[in-house]
């Protein structure tokens, strides 16, 4: 086996060991690291020795095995009988996959949103500090003692170890796929900086979604979020300009729009839409077909785009479902009936001067004709956004429109 | 989300306080940065010299014109600041309202989310 084999097989392998280290003894900041020993010595030996027959067992003997060092250690004092725990370590491990038990607890619901994230890339990703430091922007060492702070809380927390169990369970995999999702849109609206190491981001949780899919593959919403990804990602190469500017939907060659990727998505999302009830995830997914489906921007199904907003805004209302129901809805009914829809937006606190309301509003000034309202909004839009590419963006279109 | 919160100080202000006042600034601020380092949410905060001390540098016609003193006349200056990546707008405010000068009648801190990052990535 090549190295670069032996390292795709070490980060599949890595969170199932973590996961069975875990759920046997419990202590998540001393497993961790007993398995990232287990690593560090396997991506020594195995190239160089060949790859054991059983590489999980393998990682798993090696990680217990360090782990009780490290614990005898603490309790140097003690008598031998700890030396006995050695033995109990099955060289036989049973073939289940404990990844999904550690999503769950990195994705703890003490823990906030951007700790989840870092946990989850550590612990599940098999990501460096460093690499995850990086495609973060943020200095290691902030990363280090994010993910050190996550660790402890987790302990503090007290937190049962052992799967979740029926209305909890659904509450903490929609974490976890809310963390999926944010790390996706983490590396999928990179702006600035390193990019490449940010769309590693949406790569990686394209392979996270795919291995909590494969354990899950009755779940719609599982389905519905791994094809909203594949959807999504099968248009990164279209999105911006060589020069990094972004392209808007009806602008993108479509030609370079990844079938592959929009075939898997595709057939995912009809899959995940036959599920007894309808949840957000593949209603998104089943928009980002639509726009799939068409060989030209003006081949769009403007009606069933608006009539699948029509659906999430209802079983999950939300003021941005309700601005892209408006560009739908403009498209079916005319510029007029969009911003008629828009303005039931305003004062609506959560969205009220966000940069997406402004720009959508500026796009459907402009297509009423009204090009001073337009070039305002385009300007206001362009000032409150944080994104660099999506600034540059705004401001050509203000220019563009100036009366 | 990376926030800068910069420390608009007016140094008037900071004369007239006790030493046990400045003090207290003093220990607030290790206390504040203490705790940031150990949530992980801090990247870096430096503090600057007196604006006195201060250069402003302008090209005209290819040539340097340098004039000793801050940009602006102005009863504050930038005295400092945090670099933070934390979770959202919300919380960089509530970290904000931790820092002792906003406590202080006359200072006060101000938050701007950073929208271009780069330079740091081979520290």
């Amino acid at each position: 086996m090549t190295a670069p084999a032996i390292e795709d097989l070490l980060r599949e392998l890595t969170p199932q060991v973590l996961g069975t280290l875990v759920r046997r003894y419990g202590r998540f900041e001393g497993c961790e690291d007993a398995v990232q020993e287990a690593v560090l010595a396997a991506t020594v030996q195995w190239p160089a020795e060949g790859v054991p027959e059983h590489p999980r067992g393998w990682l798993v003997t090696v990680a217990s095995r360090r782990l009780i060092d490290q614990l005898r250690s603490d309790r140097a004092r003690r008598e031998r009988e700890s030396a006995t725990a050695a033995e109990v370590v099955p060289e036989d491990v049973p073939d289940t996959d404990d990844t999904l038990l550690l999503l769950f607890l990195c994705c703890h619901p003490t823990l906030t949103a951007a700790s989840q994230t870092a946990l989850t890339l550590r612990a599940v990703g098999g990501l460096t500090t460093v690499e995850i430091a990086r495609a973060f922007l943020v200095p290691e060492a902030t990363m280090a003692a994010r993910i050190s702070r996550a660790k402890q809380r987790i302990k503090a927390a007290g937190s049962s170890f052992a799967p979740p169990v029926g209305a909890e369970r659904e509450e903490r995999l929609r974490v976890v796929l809310h963390v999926l999702y944010l790390i996706f849109n983490e590396g999928y609206t990179a702006s600035s900086g390193s990019e490449l190491h940010r769309a590693d981001l949406a790569r990686e949780a394209i392979r996270l979604t795919r291995t909590v899919h494969a354990q899950l593959p009755d779940d719609s919403e599982v389905t519905g979020l791994l094809a909203l990804m594949l959807l999504t990602h099968s248009r990164r190469a279209a999105r911006t300009t060589a020069a990094g500017d972004l392209v808007p939907l009806d602008e993108q060659d479509r030609t370079t729009w990844d079938r592959a990727l929009i075939d898997e998505g595709t057939a995912l999302t009809k899959e995940s839409l036959a599920a007894p009830a309808l949840g957000p995830y593949p209603l998104q997914a089943a928009i980002a077909a639509t726009h799939a489906d068409a060989a030209t921007a003006e081949e769009t199904d403007w009606q069933q785009v608006h009539a699948l907003y029509l659906i999430l805004e209802r079983i999950a209302p939300n003021p941005m479902v309700t601005l892209n129901r408006a560009i739908a809805l403009a498209e079916t009914d005319g510029p007029r009936a969009g911003l008629d829809l828009l303005s039931t937006l305003d004062g609506d606190q959560r969205i009220d001067a966000h940069h997406r309301l402004l720009s959508v509003r500026a796009h459907l000034r402009e297509k009423a004709g009204d090009s001073a309202g337009a070039h305002e909004d385009y300007r206001r839009a362009a000032r409150s956004t944080a994104s660099l590419a999506e600034q540059r963006y705004l401001e050509s279109r203000a220019r563009r429109v100036r009366p | 989300m990376k926030f800068l919160i910069g420390l608009h100080i007016n140094p008037a202000v900071i004369d007239a306080l006790t030493d046990d006042e400045k003090a207290a600034i003093g220990e607030g601020h290790s206390r504040f940065i203490e705790a940031l380092k150990e949530s992980g949410e801090l990247i870096i905060t430096q503090a600057l010299v007196d604006p006195s001390q201060a250069a402003v540098v302008r090209v005209r016609n290819g040539q340097p014109v340098v004039t000793d003193g801050p940009f602006l006349e102005s009863k504050e200056y930038l005295g400092g600041f945090y670099l933070l990546d934390c979770e959202n707008k919300e919380r960089a405010i509530e970290l904000a309202r931790q820092i002792p000068d906003t406590a202080i009648e006359g200072l006060g801190v101000e938050v701007r989310q950073v929208m271009f990052s780069d330079g740091q990535l081979e520290a």
